[in-house]
């Protein structure tokens, strides 16, 4: 109990969403709006009114050790990046407390503070300062800073100069020699060339073996099953799961998952005008069964079932894209690539899509689906399908490449040739 | 509960905070590298970006001058206490400059510190603050062209000039005082920040600037002191010209007003605080 850093209890944090009618930010409008209610009713929901307001954060309650590595994983608007900045006192709870023991430093974007008509040196002591160190800290580590971001040349050039490569290595080379016992750290390392990400992650995994606290919010299941020990689910506000990273994400997985069994109702992240509609989709394996799990390098069908709900459209078009299981789109089938855009929609129907030879190295995918009327969005679903390709036939082994070494799997053949062994060597 | 025994360091509880804050200043003095480089950044940008930048600072108030003397000193004659009118002129612009220099950048610097204060904590205060001190530079060197004006006069200064200092820094907690108020209106309110260049402009004909206070009525000059630039304009046209001693009721007034105006706009600000980046 002693051993505990941060203690969040009943988190919760409201936010006031303004309709074109209530948002007021003119002292003018405001004044004028005051004269009204003043003088009757004028339409106004009394200030607490539901309609009005959404809990990005409700109820929260977990507990953080030192030198534990927590991860925050959850859709795009399940309240990570709010309760960040609840720790990171740039907000204020609604209700609810946290208590935390030890000195917060925040990473929540790359160049916080930084000018561009300053040098980079100058650029180091001012993030350095506005992110918490003092100036002899700064003093201190200048020579490191410098050296991590690789920037040595370029020191004494306005940041505007900088490609945007040098900028973010700049950015993140003074964020990571902050020293504070607890470091909150949002998605930050989804800047940079893939070699740069690299070493971030690697000082972030440093920072988490020296002893000191951090809190990871990502999309990258990949990133936080690497650093992180614990992870916590949220979704929609709430919290869901707190637990070992590996049981968090497989929860986070098979929600997404069982969303799409439900046939897309309350999907929190499907979106478009709706003039047709994305009804089922369903995967089809080589003798015709439908499943969720397929083999590498046998047939595959992907079949849609929609409706149309306004009548006769021209221009239209199908696409889905599948991501593997660390975020990475594999490859987009877009039935316009090859055929144009559709013609005739009917009242609804189906389009199925065929491969007849599946890429896909062994692991868990995701389908987004999207239906397009004359280039404009129609609908848009998210996490429409999960599937797993549990075995390979592509090659001949029956085994597929680690995934972080290819996303897809390619056709090829190999050829030797032998030097004969010379008889000098045969002689030794 | 976290038990704050076994280590000696203490323990931060963030929570809901109800009606109005601690002004905390305390932990103001924690964070005063960090005004010291904001004021620096400021500094530095504006000079760096325009060759013009520092001959600006010196030739606005030297038109400013030249336009007074012309309509106010000699096409209206208004009087000027036995000092040359461009000299009597220019030692009220001197403070007039500052405040309104530093009041305009006062009043939008949170939301112009939008990406800072989304971002990272710290106590608010120091972004007025910070736009407040970094007129000084700015003052110094009209400061210097102010001694060169009188020279050519022949008029040496006198040794009130030692209290110029404590002139100077009453200017700075007028502009704050008042800055408080607008920056933090402006974050909720953004027509503020349009309106404030306009009001400026009257405020210095409310001032004695262009013309010195004896002009203004017996029965109305305790109420034209309520306006806390008063105060700071006579205390510099003494401080500098050495006339005889100003009126202890003006400035008393000017005064008293300038501290409820900045209590208030401390309290206030704090109060707002809370709301800062949800709304800017």
């Amino acid at each position: 109990m002693s051993n505990v850093v941060i203690r969040v209890e009943n988190l919760s944090k409201q936010y006031r969403i303004g309709t074109a009618n209530h948002r007021h930010d003119t002292l003018r409008d405001h004044i004028a709006e005051r004269f009204k209610s003043m003088f009757g009713r004028n339409g106004y929901g009394h200030p607490n009114d539901p309609r009005d307001t959404i809990w990005a954060l409700k109820d929260v309650s977990f507990e953080v050790k030192q030198g534990e590595a927590m991860g925050f994983v959850g859709h795009n608007g399940a309240g990570k990046s709010t309760l960040l900045k609840l720790l990171s006192r740039i907000t204020e709870p609604t209700a609810g407390f946290a208590e935390i023991r030890g000195r917060v430093s925040s990473l929540l974007e790359v160049g916080t503070g930084f000018h561009p008509e300053l040098t980079g040196c100058e650029n180091i002591y001012l993030s350095g300062v506005i992110l918490g160190m003092t100036k002899a800290e700064i003093n201190r580590k200048f020579d490191e800073i410098v050296a991590f971001a690789e920037v040595e040349k370029f020191i004494g050039t306005p940041v505007k100069h900088y490609s945007s490569g040098m900028y973010v290595r700049l950015a993140f080379a003074v964020a990571a020699h902050l020293e504070t016992e607890i470091l909150l750290v949002d998605e930050v390392l989804a800047v940079g060339d893939l070699d740069f990400q690299k070493k971030c992650l690697g000082k972030i995994g440093e920072v988490a073996k020296q002893g000191r606290t951090v809190l990871f919010v990502s999309h990258s299941m990949a990133t936080v099953l690497n650093l992180c020990s614990r992870a916590i689910l949220l979704r929609s506000g709430q919290l869901v799961y707190d637990g070992p990273a590996e049981s968090t994400i497989k929860n986070y997985l098979e929600y997404q998952s069982s969303k799409g069994a439900q046939g897309f109702d309350n999907n929190p992240e499907r979106s478009g005008n709706g003039v047709i509609r994305l009804i089922g989709a369903r995967i089809f394996n080589e003798v015709n069964q439908a499943t969720s799990h397929l083999v590498a390098g046998r047939p595959a069908s992907f079949e849609f079932r929609y409706e149309n709900m306004t009548g006769e459209h021209r221009g239209c078009n199908i696409l889905f894209a599948i991501y593997n299981q660390l975020g990475v789109a594999v490859s987009c089938f877009d039935f316009s690539l090859n055929y144009g855009l559709v013609e005739r929609l009917g009242s609804g129907g189906v389009f199925t899509c065929h491969v007849p030879k599946l890429p896909l190295p062994i692991g868990q995918y995701s389908i987004n689906i999207k239906l397009e009327v004359n280039g404009e969005e129609a609908d848009l679903v998210l996490h429409a399908l999960v599937f797993n390709v549990d075995n390979s036939n592509f090659f001949k082994s029956g085994q597929t490449p680690p995934l972080r070494f290819g996303t897809s799997l390619v056709d090829h053949t190999w050829s030797q040739q032998i030097e004969p062994v010379s008889d000098v060597v045969a002689a030794q | 509960m976290i038990s704050e025994a076994k280590l000696d360091i203490p323990i931060l509880r963030i929570e809901p905070t109800r009606g109005w804050a601690a002004l905390k200043l305390r932990e103001l003095w924690t964070y005063r590298e960090l005004l010291y480089f904001l004021v620096w950044r400021d500094v530095k940008v504006r000079y760096k970006q325009t060759a013009i930048g520092v001959g600006w600072t010196i030739l606005q108030p030297l038109m400013t001058m030249v336009v007074f003397t012309m309509i106010f000193g000699n096409l209206a004659k208004v009087p000027s206490v036995g000092v040359p009118y461009p000299v009597f002129a220019y030692t009220a612009l001197l403070p007039w400059n500052l405040f309104s220099g530093a009041l305009n950048r006062c009043t939008i610097s949170l939301v112009g510190s939008a990406n800072l204060i989304t971002k990272v904590y710290f106590p608010r205060l120091i972004v007025p603050a910070s736009a407040t001190i970094a007129g000084v530079i700015d003052f110094t060197i009209s400061f210097v062209f102010l001694l060169g004006i009188m020279l050519w006069y022949h008029m040496v200064p006198t040794w009130g000039v030692l209290t110029l200092p404590l002139f100077l820094f009453q200017t700075l907690i007028t502009v704050l005082a008042v800055g408080l108020w607008l920056s933090a209106l402006n974050v909720r309110y953004r027509d503020v920040g349009h309106a404030i260049p306009f009001l400026i402009q009257i405020w210095m004909f409310l001032s004695p600037v262009a013309y010195p206070v004896s002009l203004v009525p017996e029965k109305w000059r305790l109420l034209y002191s309520v306006n806390p630039m008063v105060g700071v304009i006579e205390g510099f046209r003494w401080a500098l010209l050495g006339k005889e001693s100003p009126d202890f009721r003006i400035v008393a007034v000017s005064s008293v007003v300038l501290i409820v105006v900045l209590l208030g706009g401390l309290f206030y600000f704090k109060r707002i605080e809370r709301t800062f980046a949800d709304v800017v």
